[in-house]
């Protein structure tokens, strides 16, 4: 595999509280090669905001990288300080977050916020910035981009407002695209339309992509590879197909069957017995042990190894004539 | 006889501007129809879910079966009784005790300074029911403690929450129960647990269900017949099997054909185009006609009337059987 553009290695996250040190992400390992889609699914708390966070430098004190490095295009940027980080933020990465409206300042035309990307991380005149971001917006398919550069946000639709959030994401050109629930809090129909977008963008410029969604339906269609996490830590790393058709992870088998499918009919659920644990009470060992169908004494004692490339992290990994 | 039958059901809300801007501006009353001319009927013991996207007036409809808003114009009538026009006080009441509601944030439908107990049986004691011990049965019955009784919301998590919210809305035995959005606000693994208590619950105390949702494969799974919506208008009802495999209006054909599936590996479908126009001007004709593939000069002119085609009811001028 070439170069890729985002390696993290066994990267932990610590947020320390008046109750002891909270682990949000823990020894978490993966990388995204240009050009491809990493979808990174999870339930809520599973840390996979965190870990994009991390990455390009968002994280809200106290919370801190305790350990492990993060490389992007060959270089370390997990020990960068303010104003370094600053100017890769942006310029190497683009952030696309759930709630287009709380990332678009509701005080400046869209058209003067994607200049003033532009203008910040890229050597160019103002005019060729203004012609760049009206291209910028035919890019992501708003009707009318000349006219529509003089609107404010309030202005736009759910679904165009995301389009212009992608549109100054990736305007200075990065090479690392992070979508943190893009389309959570759109429709079905505008849904498709922003992940083909995503998807076309990715491809045709070979930005790398982290899309982190807890939609498994999503990120079937979307990803590549896919990580899953759990209670900070990947449970399972690998093809999207062979994670979704044949999971290694009891995790991961648990949650493909317990998402409602046409093919399972109206038989019952799969349910997997109890919730995940809180940060502040991960048990020993494998931190699913308590919920897992396969578990045995040697899951309570340590957590299974993260192997690199295509693996689950446990011991006694579902085979997959087992799990289909 | 059906359970809920709703007739004609129309809502309209009136979001002009204040008085004083209207006649600086010299702009008119401004009307937004969130529900229009909705017709339906639901069996007893059987779940009717309705589906659409933002703004079809799912939720408005949800909000007139129980009575928490009155309708416009056209009636719900529910047992046979219409709780909107009704006069006699007596059958209203009788009624509104079989009725109960679910909604989609735990977090926020829970009062945070009450004890669970007194939550859970808080439909009872209003009417002046008898309580004892029946806030400790319901909660076995939904899969949480006895002992989870004396404690506040705060101490659950959301599916939990969401499990509370279930007992309250079995306390005063009812027959129908809305539910809006029940697991959105949950993570997959705790959605299925909340999704198979709902089923066996429905078994076991014959339980109606009217299940307000957009995700598809959740009414999929759950369902006995679905209404679609768009725009306020039901434009396609059917059993599972018929609207999944053959869905008739090209609404409802965009809409399977759009939701991400768990097996479309690299599926590159030609995403719908546009976007659900503005209620306050909805387009002459049928709703859809903007977005439509098959539109034709009737389509824009005339809105076309709910016809059945075979078990499946559709309103579309151009959909064939």
């Amino acid at each position: 595999m070439a170069e890729p553009v985002l390696s993290i290695r066994n990267l932990s996250v610590e947020i320390p509280t008046r109750h002891g040190i909270l682990k949000p992400v823990d020894g978490v390992t993966y990388d995204i090669a240009g050009g491809e889609i990493l979808g990174i699914v999870g339930e809520s708390g599973a840390g996979k905001s965190m870990a994009g966070n991390a990455v390009i430098g968002l994280l809200s004190p106290p919370a801190h990288v305790s350990a492990g490095e993060i490389w992007l295009n060959g270089k370390r940027i997990d020990n960068l300080k303010g104003d370094a980080m600053r100017r890769r933020r942006g310029k190497e990465i683009g952030m696309v977050f759930q709630d287009p409206l709380t990332s678009l300042n509701p005080l400046l035309r869209i058209g003067d916020q994607l200049v003033e990307t532009m203008l910040t991380h890229l050597a160019i005149s103002k005019s060729e910035a203004e012609k760049r971001a009206v291209a910028a917006l035919e890019e992501v398919g708003i009707p009318g981009a000349a006219k529509r550069v003089n609107s404010y946000p309030h202005e736009f639709s759910g679904g165009m407002r995301q389009r212009v959030v992608i549109a100054l994401a990736l305007c200075a050109e990065p090479s690392l695209v992070i979508a943190d629930e893009p389309t959570t809090a759109l429709d079905v129909s505008v849904q498709a339309q922003i992940i083909a977008l995503l998807k076309r963008l990715c491809r045709e410029r070979g930005t790398a992509v982290m899309l982190i969604t807890h939609d498994m339906g999503v990120i079937a269609e979307a990803a590549d590879r896919v990580a899953v996490m759990y209670a900070g830590r990947l449970a399972e790393l690998g093809p999207v197909r062979d994670v979704i058709t044949a999971p290694e992870h009891p995790y991961t088998h648990g949650l493909m069957a317990s998402t409602p499918l046409a093919s399972r009919g109206k038989s019952r659920l799969h349910q997997i017995p109890g919730a995940m644990p809180r940060l502040d009470a991960v048990p020993d060992g494998c931190a699913f042990n308590p919920r897992c169908p396969r578990v045995a004494d040697k899951c309570r004692q340590a957590p299974a190894p993260t192997v690199d490339g295509n693996a689950a992290a446990c011991w006694f990994p579902l085979q997959h004539e087992e799990a289909s | 006889m059906a359970l809920v039958s709703v007739k004609n059901l129309s809502r309209v809300f009136d979001v002009s501007k204040p008085w004083l801007n209207r006649v600086i501006e010299r702009e008119p009353k401004a009307f937004l129809t969130a529900v229009s001319e909705v017709d339906f009927e639901v069996e007893p013991q059987t779940t009717y879910a309705l589906v659409g996207e933002s703004g079809s007036g799912k939720s408005t409809i949800g909000r007139m079966l129980v009575g928490l808003l009155n309708p416009s114009e056209g009636n719900v009538e529910i047992e046979g009784v219409d709780l909107a026009n009704e006069k006699d006080a007596a059958k209203v009441d009788a009624i509104r005790s079989d009725i109960q509601m679910i909604f989609q944030d735990p977090y926020a439908s829970l009062n945070p300074r009450w004890r669970v107990r007194d939550i859970i049986v808080e439909p009872v004691a209003a009417r002046g029911g008898k309580t004892d011990g029946l806030a400790e049965r319901l909660l076995e019955q939904v899969g949480l403690s006895v002992k989870d009784a004396g404690k506040f919301p705060h101490e659950f998590s959301g599916g939990q929450r969401q499990r509370i919210c279930i007992a309250r809305a079995l306390a005063s035995e009812p027959r129908l129960i809305v539910c809006d959005e029940p697991t959105s606000a949950l993570d997959v693994s705790v959605q299925s647990q909340v999704l198979n208590l709902m089923s066996d619950l429905k078994d076991n105390f014959g339980l109606t269900y009217v299940l307000i949702t957009h995700d598809l494969t959740v009414v999929q799974h759950m369902a006995d017949r679905i209404g679609v919506l768009y725009l306020g208008r039901l434009v396609e009802e059917g059993a599972p099997d018929e609207l999944f495999e053959r869905p008739k209006h090209p609404y409802t054909q965009m809409l399977l054909e759009a939701a991400p599936r768990m097996d479309g590996f690299g599926r590159e479908v030609a995403p719908p185009e546009g976007e659900i126009p503005d209620p306050i001007n909805p387009p002459p004709g049928c709703a859809f006609h903007p977005r439509c593939p098959l539109a034709g000069d009737i389509c824009r002119q005339e809105r076309p009337e709910m016809r059945r085609i075979g078990t499946t009811r559709v309103a579309c001028h151009m959909a064939e059987g």
